[in-house]
């Protein structure tokens, strides 16, 4: 069984279990509220790893395994060689970099744990499918970062032995907040309040950098629009002249299509919003915008970079058409082997019927 | 969409927008005698309001804001990360007034976005060092001594985007990382003390139920101390980005404290050193190190009108200068407010008593000479510490550490009222 099956599994138990009677509690002054927690269940939910090791599972993976579970799983995002990509994170590099003016930090040059790691890939990751890889398959991602780090060899396999002997080059790198003894005593001195300062000049502006979203200024006065003053302006700029949509293309669309499928697909669409943006002002991300995507050619959503395998499925001019969607849908990597979309595929056909559907509501 | 009110004949925005254009036509008044030549339509015309019938009671059975006010939304900033699912967005402080900030534009800040958790799928868990693990429903919290307090919750990165410079033209994204509410909910120490804590259980680790998990570790001197699960905010049930069905509450910590969706309270030895806690939420000093367990928000405050987004909208005379200040050492003990760019000061006046880790309202009642300001201010908390200038922050931090910019703002106005962010030299 997969680890997310076994989670569902022991999951149920616990739904079962909530009725039983609590036991009595150690403490006199205790209200005796809540009920045992079963080992099955701390076993499900108690996962976290601490610096020296404790609640890491046995298990065990090597690099080489690592590199093919990295391109799989991590790569769309964080590079094949875990420098990142676009705005997404980088895993390694920036070593030397924490004094420059823009320090690099990642796993190599600050983080402190390799339990770190290990923890936040099994709960956390890959992003939009968290806890859905084995224990050995986190060991061999851990042990692939590593190598690209340039902190183990290729041959290198991780295991719950040599684990701890792991150590990340930065774990020296930090210090116990001590703002009370370096900054109070400058921050708690009795303030000036008159003539504490010279003339004022201006030395920086935010105008000049430009890089603040639009917003709506709002003139607060509200007064007697006959007062002159108003005429400067009297209102919100901006914000009140919001378009009229014309929903008039949708709806002929919609029309045509079953709107509890529509809807259930809207659902479902949330697995895949992570990676890809539909409707109004969709942007590519880790994976394209979707949008006019039922009966496009494949790898054809302009601005997106797309892996090998997809651009020689388009160079054979396959066509997003329903059929296909639903063969990708149930094995991504089944239809198009070695892309880079980090997915697991979705077994139900009514879920990937649901799926297209909503696709399609969002395709003229 | 249609207008409800024009649909049922009559009271329409539309037809109030003729009236109020007509009306800009007419004649004008004298500036600060206030002295009509015309009567104003408004007043002499029965207006469509005071003639036909507004919604009735079964209209509304949930009220949003009314339509005016659809601009004091939440807004987030593009560029600042990958995706929105794992951001952040920011309170319209500069739009809202008085001290507790309506759950529905209160800033979020998701690791893997909001989720819909229910209430009967709710399961809390105490694990680790304690006599007896444990699994409440939510149900169990119900039963449990309830209490009730404010509290501002403050992002780390607040002001983040500001340590190299002025850079965000706006009050809402320059300070709008922060949130006050009322929250009910049941103490971390009575939930503690059911399980039982073992001597050697000297630190908590928490984690949500959602995919980040964003789990933080939190000394147990602070855990039973003030610390609170809640499960309602300003009233009523919290809104699903906020936690829905249940939160953790850290009064004066920093927001990423906040667990979410709260599913686990691990007691342990040590530090769990998890990745919120060591990659991000440490501040990267000078040279080169970081500091770590930097929880404590110190005392800051911001004016939030005039501001870029409410630039001063009348000529000369009486004006409100109002702002918000706060401190997660305790209470706010004075706040003082410059004109000049803080050559001299004045006192603020609070409105209300100043609560516990809570926001406070500040105000200035100005008399305005129509001339250009640096408006500054400046918190003080009842520990004595005084909010620092930007340039004292770099003076020990530099420019690299993110997290915890508490520095004093300053808003050029000039004589059109318009206000910018700037800095000063």
């Amino acid at each position: 069984m997969s680890r997310l099956g076994k989670f569902l599994a022991s999951s149920a138990v616990a739904g079962f279990m909530a009725a039983a009677p609590a036991l009595a509690d150690p403490l006199a002054d205790a209200l005796g509220l809540g009920r045992a927690a079963l080992p099955e269940e701390i076993a499900a939910w108690d996962v976290a790893v601490m610096p020296d090791g404790q609640g890491l599972p046995p298990g065990h993976g090597d690099v080489w395994d690592g590199e093919d579970l990295w391109i799989d799983h991590c790569a769309a995002c964080h590079g094949d060689f875990a420098e990142g990509a676009g705005a997404w994170p980088p895993i390694v590099g920036g070593s030397g970099t924490l004094t420059d003016v823009r320090p690099l930090k990642t796993v190599e040059s600050y983080w402190p744990y390799l339990s770190t790691v290990w923890d936040y890939i099994n709960r956390s990751m890959p992003f939009g499918a968290a806890q859905t890889l084995e224990v050995d398959e986190v060991y061999a991602i851990t042990a692939y970062i590593l190598f690209s780090a340039g902190l183990v060899d290729a041959d290198f396999e991780l295991t719950q032995d040599n684990f701890t002997e792991i150590r990340l080059p930065n774990e020296d790198g930090f210090y116990i907040d001590d703002r009370a003894e370096v900054e109070f005593p400058v921050f708690t001195q009795e303030p000036c309040m008159s003539d504490c300062r010279g003339d004022v000049t201006i030395v920086a502006r935010a105008t000049d950098l430009d890089v603040t979203p639009e917003f709506p200024v709002i003139r607060n006065l509200y007064s007697d629009p006959l007062h002159p003053e108003a005429a400067r302006d009297n209102s919100i700029e901006d914000a009140a002249a919001q378009p009229v949509e014309d929903d008039s293309a949708n709806e002929v669309q919609l029309a045509s299509l079953d709107p509890e499928l529509v809807a259930a697909g809207e659902m479902a669409w949330r697995q895949c919003r992570s990676c890809h943006q539909l409707g109004d002002g969709a942007r590519n991300g880790a994976g394209p915008q979707l949008n006019e995507i039922v009966g496009a050619a494949v790898a054809g959503v302009d601005g997106f970079r797309y892996s090998p395998a997809f651009e020689a499925a388009r160079d054979e001019g396959l066509v997003w058409d329903a059929e296909m969607l639903d063969t990708f849908l149930e094995n991504p990597s089944g239809l198009i082997p070695r892309n880079r979309m980090s997915f697991r595929g979705v077994r139900d056909a009514d879920e990937r019927a649901a799926l297209i559907a909503y696709l399609k509501s969002h395709t003229d | 969409m249609t207008d409800r009110s024009e649909a049922k004949g009559g009271t329409s925005r539309r037809a109030f927008l003729r009236t109020a254009g007509l009306a800009a036509g007419g004649a004008a008044l004298g500036a600060g005698g206030a002295r009509a030549t015309s009567p104003d339509p408004l007043i002499t015309e029965v207006q469509p309001w005071a003639m036909f019938l507004g919604e009735g009671v079964d209209a509304t059975p949930y009220g949003m804001p009314i339509h005016f006010e659809d601009h004091v939304v939440r807004r987030n900033v593009d560029w600042l990360t990958a995706d929105p699912v794992a951001s952040i967005n920011f309170t319209p402080i500069h739009a809202l007034d008085g001290t507790i900030t309506p759950q529905g534009c209160a800033f979020e800040r998701h690791h893997s976005g909001a989720i819909e958790l229910s209430k009967e799928e709710y399961r809390l868990m105490i694990t680790g060092l304690v006599e007896k693990p444990l699994v409440f429903t939510f149900g169990d919290l119900m039963r449990m001594p309830r209490i009730t307090r404010t509290a501002f919750c403050e992002c780390a990165a607040n002001s983040g985007m500001e340590w190299g410079g002025a850079q965000l033209n706006a009050v809402q994204f320059t300070h709008g990382m922060i949130h006050n509410m009322e929250y009910t909910g049941v103490s971390l120490r009575t939930l503690l003390n059911e399980a039982g804590v073992k001597p050697e259980g000297t630190w908590i680790y928490v984690e949500g139920a959602d995919a980040s998990s964003n789990g933080r570790s939190i000394p147990m001197e602070k855990a039973l101390d003030d610390c609170m699960i809640a499960f309602t905010a300003n009233g009523e049930a919290l809104r699903m980005e906020h936690g829905y069905p249940a939160r953790l509450v850290v009064p004066g910590w920093e927001g990423n404290l906040w667990v979410k969706w709260l599913r686990r309270i691990g007691v342990h030895d040590g530090p769990m050193e998890a990745r919120e806690e060591t990659s991000k939420y440490t501040d990267l000093m000078p040279d080169g190190r970081a500091r770590k367990w930097t929880w404590a928000m110190h005392a800051k405050s911001v004016i939030t009108s005039p501001s870029p987004q409410m630039p001063v909208g009348h000529g000369p005379g009486p004006m409100v200068i109002s702002g918000l200040a706060w401190s997660g050492l305790g209470r706010i003990a004075r706040v003082d407010v410059s004109l000049d760019g803080g050559a001299n000061w004045q006192e603020a006046r609070l409105a209300g008593e100043p609560g516990d880790k809570a926001l406070t309202r500040f105000y200035v009642d100005h008399e305005w000479d129509g001339q250009p300001m640096y408006l500054q201010s400046r918190a003080v908390d009842e520990t004595g510490y005084v909010q620092p200038t930007k340039d004292q922050l770099r003076e020990i931090r530099g420019v690299n550490s993110i997290y915890h910019n508490n520095g004093i703002q300053t808003w050029y106005v000039n004589e059109n009222g318009e206000a910018e962010n700037v800095e000063i030299g």
